[in-house]
Protein backbone atom coordinates (compact mmCIF):
# COMPACT_ATOMS: atom_id res chain seq x y z
CA UNK A 1 0.00 0.00 0.00
CA UNK A 2 0.99 3.67 -0.72
CA UNK A 3 0.48 6.67 1.59
CA UNK A 4 -1.84 9.55 0.77
CA UNK A 5 -0.96 11.87 3.45
CA UNK A 6 2.70 12.40 4.66
CA UNK A 7 3.48 14.63 7.81
CA UNK A 8 7.26 15.41 8.79
CA UNK A 9 8.39 17.09 11.48
CA UNK A 10 5.87 19.91 10.86
CA UNK A 11 6.24 22.63 13.85
CA UNK A 12 3.38 25.39 13.82
CA UNK A 13 2.89 28.06 15.83
CA UNK A 14 -0.58 30.17 15.96
CA UNK A 15 0.32 33.56 15.12
CA UNK A 16 1.85 35.57 18.19
CA UNK A 17 2.32 32.40 19.87
CA UNK A 18 5.56 31.49 21.27
CA UNK A 19 4.89 27.80 22.33
CA UNK A 20 4.44 25.54 18.91
CA UNK A 21 1.03 23.85 18.66
CA UNK A 22 2.22 21.29 16.67
CA UNK A 23 5.91 20.07 17.77
CA UNK A 24 8.12 17.90 15.28
CA UNK A 25 4.56 15.91 14.37
CA UNK A 26 5.23 12.97 11.92
CA UNK A 27 2.75 10.95 10.80
CA UNK A 28 1.83 8.95 7.55
CA UNK A 29 -2.10 8.03 6.26
CA UNK A 30 -2.19 4.68 4.33
CA UNK A 31 -4.19 4.96 1.02
CA UNK A 32 -7.68 3.68 1.60
CA UNK A 33 -7.35 3.05 5.36
CA UNK A 34 -9.53 3.97 8.42
CA UNK A 35 -7.27 5.78 10.65
CA UNK A 36 -8.32 7.34 14.47
CA UNK A 37 -6.27 9.99 15.84
CA UNK A 38 -6.84 10.04 19.78
CA UNK A 39 -5.32 13.03 22.12
CA UNK A 40 -6.35 14.78 25.29
CA UNK A 41 -8.04 18.43 24.59
CA UNK A 42 -5.58 21.10 23.94
CA UNK A 43 -3.01 18.35 22.27
CA UNK A 44 -3.24 19.28 18.45
CA UNK A 45 -5.56 17.51 16.81
CA UNK A 46 -7.49 20.23 15.33
CA UNK A 47 -4.50 22.15 14.66
CA UNK A 48 -3.27 19.06 12.60
CA UNK A 49 -6.58 18.04 10.91
CA UNK A 50 -6.48 21.83 9.34
CA UNK A 51 -3.39 20.95 8.11
CA UNK A 52 -4.23 17.78 6.15
CA UNK A 53 -5.96 19.78 3.47
CA UNK A 54 -4.28 23.12 3.59
CA UNK A 55 -6.35 25.40 5.48
CA UNK A 56 -3.07 25.72 7.71
CA UNK A 57 0.35 25.19 6.54
CA UNK A 58 3.29 24.42 8.36
CA UNK A 59 5.94 26.59 9.94
CA UNK A 60 8.48 24.05 9.67
CA UNK A 61 8.33 20.41 7.98
CA UNK A 62 6.52 19.37 5.31
CA UNK A 63 3.34 17.55 4.40
CA UNK A 64 2.80 15.79 1.51
CA UNK A 65 -0.87 15.25 0.18
CA UNK A 66 -1.24 12.57 -2.89
CA UNK A 67 2.32 13.95 -3.59
CA UNK A 68 0.99 17.58 -3.27
CA UNK A 69 2.96 19.88 -1.11
CA UNK A 70 0.48 21.70 0.91
CA UNK A 71 2.56 24.85 0.76
CA UNK A 72 2.35 24.84 -3.03
CA UNK A 73 -0.11 27.10 -3.68
CA UNK A 74 -0.81 25.85 -7.00
CA UNK A 75 -1.77 22.70 -5.51
CA UNK A 76 -4.16 24.34 -2.97
CA UNK A 77 -7.50 23.41 -5.29
CA UNK A 78 -5.95 20.22 -5.95
CA UNK A 79 -5.51 19.21 -2.28
CA UNK A 80 -8.74 20.53 -1.05
CA UNK A 81 -10.79 17.99 -3.67
CA UNK A 82 -8.50 15.11 -2.05
CA UNK A 83 -9.23 15.35 1.21
CA UNK A 84 -12.24 16.70 2.80
CA UNK A 85 -13.02 17.93 6.20
CA UNK A 86 -16.22 17.31 8.26
CA UNK A 87 -16.30 19.40 11.86
CA UNK A 88 -18.39 18.57 15.04
CA UNK A 89 -20.96 21.00 14.80
CA UNK A 90 -23.34 19.85 12.05
CA UNK A 91 -25.50 23.09 12.72
CA UNK A 92 -22.65 25.21 11.81
CA UNK A 93 -21.94 23.47 8.45
CA UNK A 94 -24.93 23.59 6.87
CA UNK A 95 -25.98 26.78 4.42
CA UNK A 96 -28.96 25.97 2.17
CA UNK A 97 -32.40 25.01 3.37
CA UNK A 98 -33.09 22.34 1.07
CA UNK A 99 -30.58 19.00 1.79
CA UNK A 100 -29.54 18.19 -2.04
CA UNK A 101 -28.55 22.09 -2.35
CA UNK A 102 -26.23 21.72 0.57
CA UNK A 103 -24.71 18.83 -0.75
CA UNK A 104 -24.54 20.23 -4.52
CA UNK A 105 -23.07 23.66 -2.93
CA UNK A 106 -18.87 22.83 -3.27
CA UNK A 107 -19.47 21.22 -6.87
CA UNK A 108 -21.35 24.22 -7.77
CA UNK A 109 -18.35 26.00 -6.75
CA UNK A 110 -16.06 24.28 -8.85
CA UNK A 111 -18.61 25.21 -11.84
CA UNK A 112 -19.18 21.29 -12.98
CA UNK A 113 -21.85 21.13 -15.80
CA UNK A 114 -25.26 20.68 -14.17
CA UNK A 115 -25.80 17.06 -15.27
CA UNK A 116 -22.36 16.21 -13.74
CA UNK A 117 -23.65 18.22 -10.10
CA UNK A 118 -26.92 16.44 -10.19
CA UNK A 119 -25.32 12.95 -10.74
CA UNK A 120 -22.70 13.28 -7.86
CA UNK A 121 -25.22 14.76 -5.39
CA UNK A 122 -27.39 11.74 -5.88
CA UNK A 123 -24.20 9.20 -5.50
CA UNK A 124 -23.03 11.17 -2.59
CA UNK A 125 -26.52 11.68 -1.07
CA UNK A 126 -27.06 7.47 -1.33
CA UNK A 127 -24.04 6.67 0.01
CA UNK A 128 -24.72 8.40 2.98
CA UNK A 129 -28.55 6.66 2.65
CA UNK A 130 -29.75 10.44 2.93
CA UNK A 131 -31.07 10.03 -0.59
CA UNK A 132 -34.97 10.07 0.35
CA UNK A 133 -34.64 12.80 2.56
CA UNK A 134 -32.46 15.14 -0.55
CA UNK A 135 -35.64 17.65 -0.55
CA UNK A 136 -36.30 17.99 3.03
CA UNK A 137 -35.08 21.09 4.97
CA UNK A 138 -31.68 20.33 6.91
CA UNK A 139 -32.47 22.13 10.34
CA UNK A 140 -35.54 19.39 10.98
CA UNK A 141 -32.92 16.49 10.74
CA UNK A 142 -31.72 14.88 13.79
CA UNK A 143 -27.84 15.82 14.34
CA UNK A 144 -26.63 11.59 13.16
CA UNK A 145 -28.78 12.79 9.80
CA UNK A 146 -27.38 16.27 9.55
CA UNK A 147 -23.67 14.81 9.52
CA UNK A 148 -24.30 12.32 7.15
CA UNK A 149 -25.89 15.19 5.02
CA UNK A 150 -22.57 17.09 5.87
CA UNK A 151 -20.58 14.12 4.66
CA UNK A 152 -22.31 13.92 1.20
CA UNK A 153 -22.00 17.54 1.08
CA UNK A 154 -17.78 16.49 1.01
CA UNK A 155 -18.27 13.02 -1.05
CA UNK A 156 -20.03 15.42 -4.03
CA UNK A 157 -16.21 16.81 -4.41
CA UNK A 158 -15.23 13.16 -4.95
CA UNK A 159 -12.28 12.92 -2.64
CA UNK A 160 -9.85 9.93 -2.03
CA UNK A 161 -9.54 11.01 1.93
CA UNK A 162 -11.92 12.53 4.45
CA UNK A 163 -11.57 14.46 7.89
CA UNK A 164 -13.65 14.23 10.45
CA UNK A 165 -13.41 16.36 13.66
CA UNK A 166 -14.90 15.01 16.35
CA UNK A 167 -17.86 14.43 14.03
CA UNK A 168 -19.99 12.10 17.08
CA UNK A 169 -18.81 15.00 20.08
CA UNK A 170 -22.82 16.05 19.90
CA UNK A 171 -24.92 13.36 19.09
CA UNK A 172 -26.62 10.91 20.56
CA UNK A 173 -26.23 7.23 20.80
CA UNK A 174 -27.94 6.19 17.42
CA UNK A 175 -26.50 9.50 15.56
CA UNK A 176 -22.93 8.45 16.37
CA UNK A 177 -23.73 4.52 15.48
CA UNK A 178 -25.12 6.51 12.14
CA UNK A 179 -21.93 8.72 11.48
CA UNK A 180 -19.53 5.47 12.50
CA UNK A 181 -21.25 3.01 10.22
CA UNK A 182 -21.55 5.27 7.39
CA UNK A 183 -17.79 6.00 7.59
CA UNK A 184 -16.48 2.80 8.34
CA UNK A 185 -18.69 1.90 4.45
CA UNK A 186 -17.10 4.29 2.57
CA UNK A 187 -13.77 3.26 3.84
CA UNK A 188 -14.18 -0.43 3.10
CA UNK A 189 -16.24 -0.33 0.37
CA UNK A 190 -15.72 2.78 -1.69
CA UNK A 191 -11.96 2.96 -0.72
CA UNK A 192 -11.95 6.55 1.30
CA UNK A 193 -9.07 7.17 3.42
CA UNK A 194 -11.03 7.63 6.26
CA UNK A 195 -9.02 10.17 9.54
CA UNK A 196 -11.19 10.00 12.31
CA UNK A 197 -10.39 12.83 15.59
CA UNK A 198 -12.33 11.16 18.85
CA UNK A 199 -12.40 10.85 22.44
CA UNK A 200 -15.06 7.80 21.72
CA UNK A 201 -12.09 4.75 22.50
CA UNK A 202 -15.04 2.38 21.00
CA UNK A 203 -14.98 3.77 17.66
CA UNK A 204 -11.52 3.00 17.39
CA UNK A 205 -11.32 -0.47 17.48
CA UNK A 206 -12.29 -1.58 13.86
CA UNK A 207 -9.29 0.81 12.93
CA UNK A 208 -6.40 0.05 10.95
CA UNK A 209 -3.89 2.59 12.70
CA UNK A 210 -4.52 4.44 15.69
CA UNK A 211 -2.21 7.20 16.77
CA UNK A 212 -1.96 9.01 19.75
CA UNK A 213 -1.29 12.64 20.05
CA UNK A 214 0.23 14.61 22.84
CA UNK A 215 1.79 18.33 23.20
CA UNK A 216 1.75 17.99 19.72
CA UNK A 217 3.39 15.29 19.09
CA UNK A 218 2.80 11.75 17.91
CA UNK A 219 3.62 9.40 21.19
CA UNK A 220 2.03 6.00 20.58
CA UNK A 221 0.88 4.43 16.95
CA UNK A 222 -0.47 1.23 16.16
CA UNK A 223 -3.26 -1.05 15.81
CA UNK A 224 -6.06 -0.66 17.91
CA UNK A 225 -4.85 -4.17 19.37
CA UNK A 226 -1.03 -2.39 20.49
CA UNK A 227 -2.46 1.05 21.43
CA UNK A 228 -4.77 -0.60 23.67
CA UNK A 229 -2.57 -2.90 25.38
CA UNK A 230 -0.82 0.42 26.38
CA UNK A 231 -3.95 0.90 29.30
CA UNK A 232 -1.23 3.05 31.39
CA UNK A 233 0.48 4.98 29.33
CA UNK A 234 -3.16 5.78 28.16
CA UNK A 235 -4.43 7.14 30.96
CA UNK A 236 -1.03 9.22 31.87
CA UNK A 237 -2.13 10.92 28.39
CA UNK A 238 -5.44 11.83 29.47
CA UNK A 239 -7.47 9.09 27.77
CA UNK A 240 -8.75 5.72 27.84
CA UNK A 241 -9.34 2.35 26.51
CA UNK A 242 -12.51 0.92 25.41
CA UNK A 243 -14.59 -0.76 28.40
CA UNK A 244 -13.61 -4.24 26.97
CA UNK A 245 -9.58 -3.62 27.43
CA UNK A 246 -10.45 -1.93 30.58
CA UNK A 247 -12.08 -3.96 32.13
CA UNK A 248 -9.71 -7.32 31.12
CA UNK A 249 -7.10 -4.83 32.35
CA UNK A 250 -8.78 -4.79 35.86
CA UNK A 251 -9.58 -8.14 36.03
CA UNK A 252 -5.55 -9.32 34.84
CA UNK A 253 -4.61 -6.64 37.63
CA UNK A 254 -6.78 -9.34 39.84
CA UNK A 255 -4.87 -12.33 38.67
CA UNK A 256 -6.43 -13.22 35.31
CA UNK A 257 -4.94 -14.47 32.36
CA UNK A 258 -5.68 -13.30 29.05
CA UNK A 259 -4.50 -13.29 25.75
CA UNK A 260 -3.51 -9.78 24.42
CA UNK A 261 -5.36 -7.45 22.44
CA UNK A 262 -8.80 -8.49 23.14
CA UNK A 263 -11.38 -6.04 22.07
CA UNK A 264 -14.38 -6.72 20.53
CA UNK A 265 -17.61 -7.65 22.61
CA UNK A 266 -17.73 -11.18 21.45
CA UNK A 267 -13.72 -11.98 21.75
CA UNK A 268 -14.34 -10.08 25.39
CA UNK A 269 -16.61 -12.76 26.76
CA UNK A 270 -15.10 -15.30 25.22
CA UNK A 271 -11.67 -14.50 26.50
CA UNK A 272 -13.81 -14.29 30.11
CA UNK A 273 -15.52 -17.36 29.54
CA UNK A 274 -12.57 -19.47 28.79
CA UNK A 275 -10.65 -17.56 31.39
CA UNK A 276 -13.17 -19.33 34.00
CA UNK A 277 -13.42 -22.97 32.53
CA UNK B 1 -42.88 15.78 49.98
CA UNK B 2 -40.80 15.71 46.58
CA UNK B 3 -38.50 18.68 45.94
CA UNK B 4 -39.58 18.85 42.51
CA UNK B 5 -43.62 17.77 40.83
CA UNK B 6 -44.56 18.59 37.80
CA UNK B 7 -48.39 17.86 37.29
CA UNK B 8 -49.34 16.89 33.32
CA UNK B 9 -46.34 19.46 32.18
CA UNK B 10 -47.12 20.21 28.52
CA UNK B 11 -44.72 22.40 26.37
CA UNK B 12 -45.83 23.46 22.61
CA UNK B 13 -43.04 25.75 21.04
CA UNK B 14 -44.73 28.44 18.38
CA UNK B 15 -48.35 27.07 19.46
CA UNK B 16 -50.94 28.60 17.24
CA UNK B 17 -48.04 28.76 14.10
CA UNK B 18 -47.80 26.25 11.30
CA UNK B 19 -44.57 25.24 13.27
CA UNK B 20 -46.58 24.57 16.58
CA UNK B 21 -44.30 21.40 18.13
CA UNK B 22 -45.15 19.18 20.84
CA UNK B 23 -41.65 19.22 22.98
CA UNK B 24 -43.48 17.67 25.97
CA UNK B 25 -46.91 16.12 26.61
CA UNK B 26 -48.13 15.29 30.01
CA UNK B 27 -45.00 14.99 32.16
CA UNK B 28 -45.45 13.76 35.75
CA UNK B 29 -42.62 13.35 37.98
CA UNK B 30 -41.98 13.70 41.45
CA UNK B 31 -37.82 13.90 42.21
CA UNK B 32 -36.67 13.45 45.77
CA UNK B 33 -34.57 15.78 47.62
CA UNK B 34 -30.93 14.12 47.56
CA UNK B 35 -31.57 11.66 44.66
CA UNK B 36 -29.27 11.73 41.41
CA UNK B 37 -31.06 11.55 38.15
CA UNK B 38 -30.00 10.50 34.44
CA UNK B 39 -32.06 12.08 31.70
CA UNK B 40 -31.75 10.45 28.51
CA UNK B 41 -33.16 10.26 25.22
CA UNK B 42 -32.37 10.89 21.49
CA UNK B 43 -32.07 14.33 20.28
CA UNK B 44 -35.26 16.04 20.34
CA UNK B 45 -36.92 13.88 22.87
CA UNK B 46 -38.11 16.51 24.93
CA UNK B 47 -34.49 17.07 27.86
CA UNK B 48 -33.64 20.28 27.14
CA UNK B 49 -36.98 21.69 27.39
CA UNK B 50 -38.15 19.96 30.88
CA UNK B 51 -34.90 20.88 32.41
CA UNK B 52 -35.37 25.02 31.43
CA UNK B 53 -38.95 24.43 32.99
CA UNK B 54 -37.43 23.01 36.32
CA UNK B 55 -35.77 26.49 37.05
CA UNK B 56 -38.86 28.34 35.24
CA UNK B 57 -36.89 29.36 32.31
CA UNK B 58 -39.92 28.36 29.68
CA UNK B 59 -43.75 28.88 31.18
CA UNK B 60 -45.85 25.31 30.97
CA UNK B 61 -48.82 25.73 27.88
CA UNK B 62 -50.45 23.33 30.26
CA UNK B 63 -49.77 21.58 33.80
CA UNK B 64 -47.93 23.02 36.54
CA UNK B 65 -44.03 23.05 38.06
CA UNK B 66 -44.11 22.66 41.42
CA UNK B 67 -40.87 23.75 43.93
CA UNK B 68 -41.39 22.25 47.87
CA UNK B 69 -45.09 21.92 47.21
CA UNK B 70 -45.68 25.26 45.77
CA UNK B 71 -46.45 26.23 41.89
CA UNK B 72 -43.05 28.13 41.19
CA UNK B 73 -44.80 30.39 38.64
CA UNK B 74 -47.67 31.31 40.51
CA UNK B 75 -45.80 34.61 41.42
CA UNK B 76 -43.23 36.80 40.33
CA UNK B 77 -41.08 36.13 43.95
CA UNK B 78 -41.08 32.42 43.10
CA UNK B 79 -39.81 32.62 39.87
CA UNK B 80 -37.20 34.96 40.72
CA UNK B 81 -36.19 32.71 43.65
CA UNK B 82 -36.19 29.46 41.77
CA UNK B 83 -33.16 30.28 39.61
CA UNK B 84 -31.07 30.61 43.01
CA UNK B 85 -32.51 27.69 44.21
CA UNK B 86 -32.59 25.51 41.15
CA UNK B 87 -29.05 26.02 39.16
CA UNK B 88 -28.89 25.02 35.59
CA UNK B 89 -25.53 24.56 33.98
CA UNK B 90 -26.45 24.65 30.15
CA UNK B 91 -25.02 22.50 27.03
CA UNK B 92 -21.99 24.18 25.64
CA UNK B 93 -22.20 26.46 28.55
CA UNK B 94 -18.57 28.02 27.98
CA UNK B 95 -20.04 29.99 25.11
CA UNK B 96 -21.88 31.93 27.87
CA UNK B 97 -19.02 33.74 29.81
CA UNK B 98 -18.98 37.06 29.29
CA UNK B 99 -17.61 38.35 31.68
CA UNK B 100 -13.68 40.31 31.10
CA UNK B 101 -12.08 38.29 34.48
CA UNK B 102 -13.14 34.74 35.71
CA UNK B 103 -13.82 35.76 39.10
CA UNK B 104 -16.36 38.00 37.94
CA UNK B 105 -18.20 35.16 36.16
CA UNK B 106 -17.94 33.20 38.71
CA UNK B 107 -19.48 35.76 41.36
CA UNK B 108 -21.99 36.56 39.07
CA UNK B 109 -25.24 34.29 40.28
CA UNK B 110 -24.03 35.35 43.85
CA UNK B 111 -23.93 39.16 43.05
CA UNK B 112 -27.40 38.98 41.59
CA UNK B 113 -28.45 37.40 44.80
CA UNK B 114 -27.62 40.38 46.43
CA UNK B 115 -25.59 38.55 49.28
CA UNK B 116 -22.23 40.49 50.92
CA UNK B 117 -19.08 40.93 49.46
CA UNK B 118 -17.32 38.54 51.73
CA UNK B 119 -19.94 35.84 51.10
CA UNK B 120 -19.60 35.99 47.53
CA UNK B 121 -16.17 35.71 47.75
CA UNK B 122 -16.56 32.69 49.71
CA UNK B 123 -18.99 31.39 47.73
CA UNK B 124 -16.37 31.61 44.50
CA UNK B 125 -13.63 30.26 46.29
CA UNK B 126 -15.74 27.36 47.10
CA UNK B 127 -17.39 26.88 43.99
CA UNK B 128 -13.78 27.06 41.84
CA UNK B 129 -12.45 24.26 44.48
CA UNK B 130 -15.51 22.07 43.57
CA UNK B 131 -14.56 22.51 39.81
CA UNK B 132 -10.75 22.88 40.09
CA UNK B 133 -10.32 26.10 38.67
CA UNK B 134 -7.37 27.24 40.37
CA UNK B 135 -7.09 30.61 42.13
CA UNK B 136 -4.38 31.42 39.85
CA UNK B 137 -6.74 31.87 36.94
CA UNK B 138 -8.96 34.04 38.75
CA UNK B 139 -8.12 37.17 37.51
CA UNK B 140 -7.91 36.21 33.69
CA UNK B 141 -9.97 36.43 30.55
CA UNK B 142 -12.40 33.59 30.01
CA UNK B 143 -11.19 34.10 26.65
CA UNK B 144 -7.27 33.05 27.58
CA UNK B 145 -8.34 29.65 29.07
CA UNK B 146 -8.45 26.46 27.39
CA UNK B 147 -12.06 25.05 26.51
CA UNK B 148 -12.12 22.42 29.47
CA UNK B 149 -11.18 25.74 32.14
CA UNK B 150 -14.15 27.46 30.71
CA UNK B 151 -16.49 24.34 30.71
CA UNK B 152 -15.16 24.22 34.78
CA UNK B 153 -15.67 27.82 35.42
CA UNK B 154 -19.64 27.82 33.71
CA UNK B 155 -20.16 25.07 36.63
CA UNK B 156 -18.54 27.01 39.35
CA UNK B 157 -20.39 30.12 38.37
CA UNK B 158 -23.88 27.81 38.61
CA UNK B 159 -22.74 26.19 41.92
CA UNK B 160 -21.56 29.64 43.53
CA UNK B 161 -25.19 29.75 43.92
CA UNK B 162 -25.56 26.83 46.31
CA UNK B 163 -28.27 25.23 44.75
CA UNK B 164 -30.87 22.82 46.06
CA UNK B 165 -31.28 20.96 43.06
CA UNK B 166 -28.23 20.96 40.49
CA UNK B 167 -29.16 20.44 36.75
CA UNK B 168 -26.11 20.18 34.35
CA UNK B 169 -27.28 19.73 30.18
CA UNK B 170 -24.79 17.13 28.92
CA UNK B 171 -21.56 18.78 30.91
CA UNK B 172 -19.11 16.39 29.48
CA UNK B 173 -19.88 16.50 25.69
CA UNK B 174 -16.55 17.25 23.89
CA UNK B 175 -14.26 16.79 26.64
CA UNK B 176 -11.66 14.46 26.73
CA UNK B 177 -11.92 10.70 28.72
CA UNK B 178 -10.26 12.54 32.16
CA UNK B 179 -11.70 15.72 31.56
CA UNK B 180 -15.41 13.92 31.76
CA UNK B 181 -14.18 11.92 34.56
CA UNK B 182 -12.85 14.58 36.78
CA UNK B 183 -16.03 16.46 36.19
CA UNK B 184 -18.29 13.80 37.29
CA UNK B 185 -15.97 13.54 40.40
CA UNK B 186 -16.59 16.94 40.63
CA UNK B 187 -20.69 16.80 40.56
CA UNK B 188 -20.21 13.74 42.81
CA UNK B 189 -18.17 15.52 45.64
CA UNK B 190 -20.73 18.99 45.02
CA UNK B 191 -23.76 16.16 46.27
CA UNK B 192 -21.95 14.56 49.08
CA UNK B 193 -20.93 17.93 50.31
CA UNK B 194 -24.26 19.73 50.14
CA UNK B 195 -27.03 16.66 49.77
CA UNK B 196 -28.13 18.55 46.80
CA UNK B 197 -30.15 16.52 44.32
CA UNK B 198 -28.29 16.42 40.81
CA UNK B 199 -30.57 16.32 37.32
CA UNK B 200 -27.71 14.84 35.04
CA UNK B 201 -28.44 14.48 31.12
CA UNK B 202 -26.14 13.19 28.89
CA UNK B 203 -25.59 11.12 25.55
CA UNK B 204 -23.31 9.01 27.40
CA UNK B 205 -25.09 5.72 28.75
CA UNK B 206 -21.48 5.01 30.51
CA UNK B 207 -21.25 7.99 32.30
CA UNK B 208 -24.79 8.28 33.14
CA UNK B 209 -24.62 4.19 34.34
CA UNK B 210 -21.28 5.23 36.18
CA UNK B 211 -23.10 8.00 38.54
CA UNK B 212 -27.20 8.05 38.55
CA UNK B 213 -29.45 6.21 41.13
CA UNK B 214 -32.22 6.57 38.88
CA UNK B 215 -32.73 6.97 34.94
CA UNK B 216 -35.55 8.67 33.02
CA UNK B 217 -35.93 7.90 29.47
CA UNK B 218 -37.79 10.27 27.20
CA UNK B 219 -38.69 9.72 23.61
CA UNK B 220 -40.66 12.41 21.44
CA UNK B 221 -42.06 14.57 24.62
CA UNK B 222 -43.14 11.43 26.84
CA UNK B 223 -41.39 9.84 29.68
CA UNK B 224 -41.51 6.38 28.67
CA UNK B 225 -39.26 4.35 31.23
CA UNK B 226 -38.64 5.68 35.08
CA UNK B 227 -36.73 3.41 36.62
CA UNK B 228 -33.08 1.97 38.16
CA UNK B 229 -30.57 1.92 35.98
CA UNK B 230 -30.72 -2.23 36.04
CA UNK B 231 -33.83 -2.02 35.51
CA UNK B 232 -33.64 0.49 32.22
CA UNK B 233 -30.38 -1.31 30.72
CA UNK B 234 -31.57 -4.48 30.96
CA UNK B 235 -34.41 -3.03 28.03
CA UNK B 236 -31.23 -2.74 25.68
CA UNK B 237 -33.68 -3.42 22.52
CA UNK B 238 -35.91 -1.02 23.85
CA UNK B 239 -33.62 1.34 23.97
CA UNK B 240 -32.19 1.15 20.80
CA UNK B 241 -35.35 0.65 19.11
CA UNK B 242 -36.07 4.53 20.81
CA UNK B 243 -32.23 5.67 19.45
CA UNK B 244 -30.51 5.09 23.02
CA UNK B 245 -28.00 1.80 23.63
CA UNK B 246 -27.37 0.26 26.77
CA UNK B 247 -23.45 0.45 27.74
CA UNK B 248 -20.72 -1.77 26.63
CA UNK B 249 -20.41 -3.28 29.61
CA UNK B 250 -24.57 -4.67 29.63
CA UNK B 251 -23.44 -6.34 26.28
CA UNK B 252 -20.80 -8.32 27.74
CA UNK B 253 -22.65 -9.32 30.36
CA UNK B 254 -25.76 -10.36 28.64
CA UNK B 255 -22.66 -12.19 26.30
CA UNK B 256 -21.64 -13.93 29.16
CA UNK B 257 -24.84 -15.01 30.22
CA UNK B 258 -25.30 -16.63 26.98
CA UNK B 259 -22.11 -18.52 27.25
CA UNK B 260 -23.60 -19.90 30.77
CA UNK B 261 -21.21 -17.40 33.05
CA UNK B 262 -24.18 -16.67 35.29
CA UNK B 263 -23.45 -12.81 36.07
CA UNK B 264 -25.82 -10.94 37.81
CA UNK B 265 -28.30 -8.23 36.04
CA UNK B 266 -27.06 -5.59 37.78
CA UNK B 267 -23.79 -5.26 36.29
CA UNK B 268 -23.81 -2.17 33.79
CA UNK B 269 -19.88 -0.63 34.90
CA UNK B 270 -16.57 -2.07 34.45
CA UNK B 271 -15.89 -2.53 38.51
CA UNK B 272 -19.23 -3.90 39.08
CA UNK B 273 -18.50 -6.47 36.06
CA UNK B 274 -15.52 -7.26 37.76
CA UNK B 275 -16.35 -7.64 40.53
CA UNK B 276 -19.46 -9.93 39.76
CA UNK B 277 -16.80 -12.18 37.75
CA UNK B 278 -14.01 -12.35 40.43
CA UNK B 279 -17.16 -13.74 42.84
CA UNK B 280 -18.11 -16.09 40.34
CA UNK B 281 -14.32 -17.40 40.28
CA UNK B 282 -14.51 -17.83 44.15
CA UNK B 283 -17.47 -19.69 43.52
CA UNK B 284 -19.82 -17.09 44.71
CA UNK B 285 -22.89 -14.81 43.14
CA UNK B 286 -23.57 -11.91 44.51
CA UNK B 287 -24.89 -8.19 43.02
N1 LIG C 1 -6.76 29.98 16.51
C1 LIG C 1 -5.93 29.73 17.54
N2 LIG C 1 -5.10 30.68 18.01
C2 LIG C 1 -4.24 30.43 19.04
N3 LIG C 1 -4.16 29.26 19.68
C3 LIG C 1 -4.95 28.27 19.27
C4 LIG C 1 -5.89 28.44 18.17
N4 LIG C 1 -6.56 27.29 17.98
C5 LIG C 1 -6.07 26.43 18.90
N5 LIG C 1 -5.11 27.01 19.67
C6 LIG C 1 -4.35 26.36 20.76
O1 LIG C 1 -3.62 25.28 20.21
C7 LIG C 1 -3.60 24.17 21.10
C8 LIG C 1 -4.10 22.93 20.37
O2 LIG C 1 -5.47 23.13 20.01
P1 LIG C 1 -6.27 22.12 19.11
O3 LIG C 1 -5.50 21.83 17.87
O4 LIG C 1 -7.63 22.68 18.97
O5 LIG C 1 -6.27 20.81 20.04
P2 LIG C 1 -7.31 19.59 20.11
O6 LIG C 1 -8.11 19.58 18.84
O7 LIG C 1 -6.43 18.40 20.28
O8 LIG C 1 -8.15 19.82 21.33
C9 LIG C 1 -4.45 24.56 22.29
O9 LIG C 1 -3.58 24.97 23.32
C10 LIG C 1 -5.26 25.73 21.79
O10 LIG C 1 -5.57 26.62 22.83
N1 LIG D 1 -36.85 27.31 20.75
C1 LIG D 1 -37.54 26.35 20.09
N2 LIG D 1 -38.49 26.65 19.18
C2 LIG D 1 -39.19 25.68 18.55
N3 LIG D 1 -39.01 24.37 18.74
C3 LIG D 1 -38.07 24.01 19.64
C4 LIG D 1 -37.28 24.96 20.36
N4 LIG D 1 -36.44 24.30 21.19
C5 LIG D 1 -36.69 22.98 20.99
N5 LIG D 1 -37.66 22.80 20.07
C6 LIG D 1 -38.22 21.51 19.62
O1 LIG D 1 -38.72 20.85 20.75
C7 LIG D 1 -38.39 19.46 20.73
C8 LIG D 1 -37.62 19.09 21.97
O2 LIG D 1 -36.35 19.74 21.92
P1 LIG D 1 -35.31 19.70 23.11
O3 LIG D 1 -36.03 19.95 24.39
O4 LIG D 1 -34.20 20.62 22.77
O5 LIG D 1 -34.82 18.18 23.07
P2 LIG D 1 -33.46 17.49 23.55
O6 LIG D 1 -32.82 18.38 24.58
O7 LIG D 1 -33.89 16.17 24.10
O8 LIG D 1 -32.59 17.33 22.34
C9 LIG D 1 -37.64 19.24 19.43
O9 LIG D 1 -38.55 18.79 18.46
C10 LIG D 1 -37.13 20.61 19.07
O10 LIG D 1 -37.00 20.75 17.67
MG1 LIG E 1 -10.22 19.69 18.54
MG1 LIG F 1 -30.80 19.18 24.56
Amino acid sequence: MSSIIQVKDVVFRYEGEEEPVLNKTTLEIEQGAFVVILGHNGSGKSTLAKHLNGILTPDEGSIFVDGMDTRDYEKLLDIRRTVGMVFQNPDNQMVASVVEDDVAFAPENLGLPPDEIRARVDEALKLVDMYEYRLHAPHLLSGGQKQRVAIAGVIAMRPRCIVLDEPTAMLDPAGRHEVIGTIKRLCRMNGITIVLITHHMNEAIDADRVFVMSNGKVVSEGTPKEVFSNVESLKAEGLTVPDTAELLYELKLAGFEFPAGTLTVEECARAISSALK
Amino acid sequence: MPIIKTEALTHVYSKGSPFESVALENINIEIAQGEFVGLIGHTGSGKSTFVQHLNGLLLPTNGRVLMDGADINSSKKLRHEIRFKVGLVFQYPEYQLFEETVYKDISFGPRNMKLSKQEIDERVREAAGFVGVPESLFEKSPLEISGGQKRRVAIAGVIAMRPDVLILDEPTAGLDPEGCESILNNISDYRRATGATIILVSHSMEDIAKISERLIVFDGGHIVMDDSPMEVFSQADRLRSIGLDVPVVTDIATRLRELSIYVPECCYTVSQLRDAILSLKKGGSSC
